[in-house]
């Protein structure tokens, strides 16, 4: 299916991202060393001054700030962005003490599983209930049918997730005690979070698809095949939807990238050992080399995405795929 | 002017004749449910102006004696003064009602102004980026580029760790990450004008090029463009209400949809209220919103109003 054209347009779209991906780590990488002396930050405020120069030195912040760019730029591409400063540590420090340091990498990767099934899960539940929504919608435009469709999606577009998710849990867990509050691992914890974060995928999927189908229902083609006798709704879910395809996969890319930043908030709610979760937590204590390793996984989990829904594209259009 | 020349433009008239705003009021009011959603807005936006001379209560002070009442009781204040709280009290016996009023502003400021400052840079920045074309052009397209590459609520929460939350901060990220998408819009839209017969003929005029970018091109797209800030002041409302939450945006005791659902979440099982009422007024705000941008984009389009303005 795929071409020799299309290789090497993946070859140029891949190198962009590679691109891309660098100058965003760049950015975050500059705009870390703003914030204050990491070794300050790793020690706290009671270490002494010798303390201090002493893990400064270990931790490489006495070099110029190009070869600490450049070590960080080639620590990326060999899958070593550094040591936490405190992530997982409980008990305060002593005097002198230096903390117990762990790959950032290593630890951000462990939460990525757990994310990539949420993600999956809500996608996957958002597409099968948005697109035979957008589809009866579109088959019989203007009725009481399509009108209940509009404003449902429209509300899925409104709601907070994470609002939205506390309800659930204080419905479905805290009142009805069907599922689990939070935590991970069996098929019943992931109900509530899926469905908290796939409320805004349904909505912007059914809308998309609804609008692309009415576009192409109106298409002479169509009034062919109807007058030939094929039912409608053959017509709708068979021939148009495959014309149909392409902004409603535009759709389901943009909505599992906005899945990706709604873990962030949806995951911290839940209890979820993702990615998102990992991401706030080291925000909130300020663990700079986490950080890092969090966004860098987020970032390119996005760049991923688009790469596979370009890929997708080269499927399903003709013009794309022979390198129009 | 001859006869001949008074008819045909009679004619036109008759045809393209602009929607007037009495049209538009005509339109909303056969549209009950955007209708609903207008007025909504509208008080909305009025209470919060005035959110100080409509409740006697105070959004920050606490009051010991009221923690977590119910909506609709009333609880005896300070001196034995009875107090009605019709959607109740928070943990710190703080009127609900009185706290999402303010926390209204506060959402509403960083929506509209957000808006504001990001509509008018991006649309400036796509407008230059299409009508230019060349080094101007790259350079402005790239970094849309940058910015459409990582998640905008990813950008936010990162900027808001650098340089801390508060209301002015929150403004100043939250226009900073989304002016790509009307730079998106607008240049597409002067791409597709770029050539068109009346850029033409207002440059053959002596038009300069400020002149007709902002007088010609620029009022072609005000439609899509009200559209499209409708719908980003509804996003927004969400990202701040998000941001808070998650203990980045605005801080404590700023009153604030997002943060009043943090502060609720501990309470779950003793006050459903707490959490109840905030979300349901970012929903109804949002909703409102998108309903709105969903029947402007209906009532600008050419092809479908006259569905509903005959």
């Amino acid at each position: 299916m795929i071409s020799a054209i299309t290789g090497g347009y993946f070859a140029r779209r891949l190198l962009t991202s590679i691109i891309m991906l660098v100058l965003v780590m760049s950015v975050v990488f500059f705009a870390d060393r703003q914030i204050g002396d990491p070794a300050r930050m790793v020690l706290g405020t009671t270490a002494t001054e010798d303390d201090v120069r002493e893990l400064r030195e270990r931790m490489g912040l006495e070099d110029p700030m190009w070869v600490q760019y450049q070590r960080f730029i080639v620590g990326m591409a060999s899958g070593d962005m550094g040591d936490t400063f405190r992530y997982g540590i409980s008990k305060p420090l002593n005097h002198g003490e230096i903390p117990d340091s762990r790959k950032t990498l290593p630890i951000a990767m462990d939460r990525l599983p757990p994310t990539l099934l949420l993600g999956g899960a809500t996608i996957l539940f958002s597409v099968i209930v948005a697109l035979p929504l957008g589809i009866y919608a579109a088959v019989r435009p203007r009725t009481f049918g399509d009108r209940m469709v509009n404003v449902l999606s429209l509300a899925g577009v409104s709601i907070v997730e994470y609002w939205f998710a506390l309800i659930l849990i204080l419905l479905f867990a805290v009142q009805l005690d069907w599922l689990p509050t939070s935590g991970y691992g069996t098929a019943a914890h992931v109900v509530l979070p899926a469905l908290a974060l796939s409320l805004r995928p349904i909505g912007r999927i059914t809308q998309i698809a609804r609008s692309s189908m009415l576009d192409e229902l109106a298409k002479p083609y169509i009034t062919a095949a109807r007058g030939r006798g094929i039912p409608l709704r053959k017509i709708a879910s068979v021939h148009a939807l495959k014309n149909a395809a392409i902004p409603i996969v535009t759709t389901i890319g943009d909505e599992t990238i906005n899945v990706v930043t709604g873990v962030i908030i949806i995951e911290t709610v839940f209890g979820w050992p993702g990615i998102g979760a990992l991401t706030v937590e080291a925000l909130a204590i300020r663990d700079v080399p986490l950080i890092e390793a969090t966004i860098f996984l987020l970032v390119l989990m996005v760049l991923a995405i688009n790469l596979i829904v370009d890929l997708i594209y080269t499927v399903l259009n003709p013009r794309v795929r022979f390198g129009a | 002017m001859t006869a001949e020349t008074d008819t045909a433009t009679e004619v036109v008239e008759e045809r393209q004749a602009r929607v007037t705003s009495r049209d538009l009021l005509v339109a909303l009011a056969r549209d009950p449910v955007v209708l609903l959603a207008v007025v909504f807005l509208v008080t909305l936006v009025f209470a919060a102006t005035f959110a100080g001379w409509i409740t006697p209560y105070d959004p920050l002070t606490p009051n010991i004696f009221a923690g977590r009442a119910p909506p609709l009781s009333t609880v005896s204040g300070l001196g034995g003064v009875e107090q009605f709280h019709l959607l109740g009290t928070d943990a710190l016996g703080r009127d609900m009602l009185t706290r999402l009023l303010f926390g209204a502003r506060a959402s509403l400021a960083v929506g509209f102004v957000a808006v504001a400052v990001s509509g008018i840079a991006g649309t400036t920045l796509g407008l230059l980026a299409g009508f230019y074309g060349g080094r101007v052009e790259t350079v402005i397209m790239r970094a849309v580029d940058a910015f459409m590459a990582v998640p905008s609520l990813l950008i936010a929460l990162f900027v808001l760790f650098l340089i801390g939350g508060g209301l002015i901060n929150m403004v100043l990220i939250l226009a900073f990450v989304r002016w790509v998408v009307y730079a998106r819009l607008a240049r597409g839209i002067t791409l597709s004008y770029r050539q068109s017969s009346f850029v033409e003929a207002a440059r053959s005029i002596g038009a300069s090029d400020m002149r007709i970018i902002f007088r010609h091109i620029l009022p072609n797209m005000m439609s899509p463009l009200l559209v499209l800030a409708t719908l980003e002041i509804a996003l927004l409302i969400l990202a701040e209400a998000g941001l808070s939450f998650l203990g980045f945006g605005l801080q404590p005791p700023e009153p604030s949809w997002g943060l009043m659902i943090a502060r609720g979440r501990e309470y779950l099982r003793e006050a459903w209220w707490m959490i109840t009422f905030p979300g349901l007024a970012i929903f109804l705000t949002t909703l409102s919103l998108n309903l709105l941008a969903n029947w402007l984009r209906t009532i600008t389009d050419p092809v479908q109003r006259w569905r509903w303005l005959i």
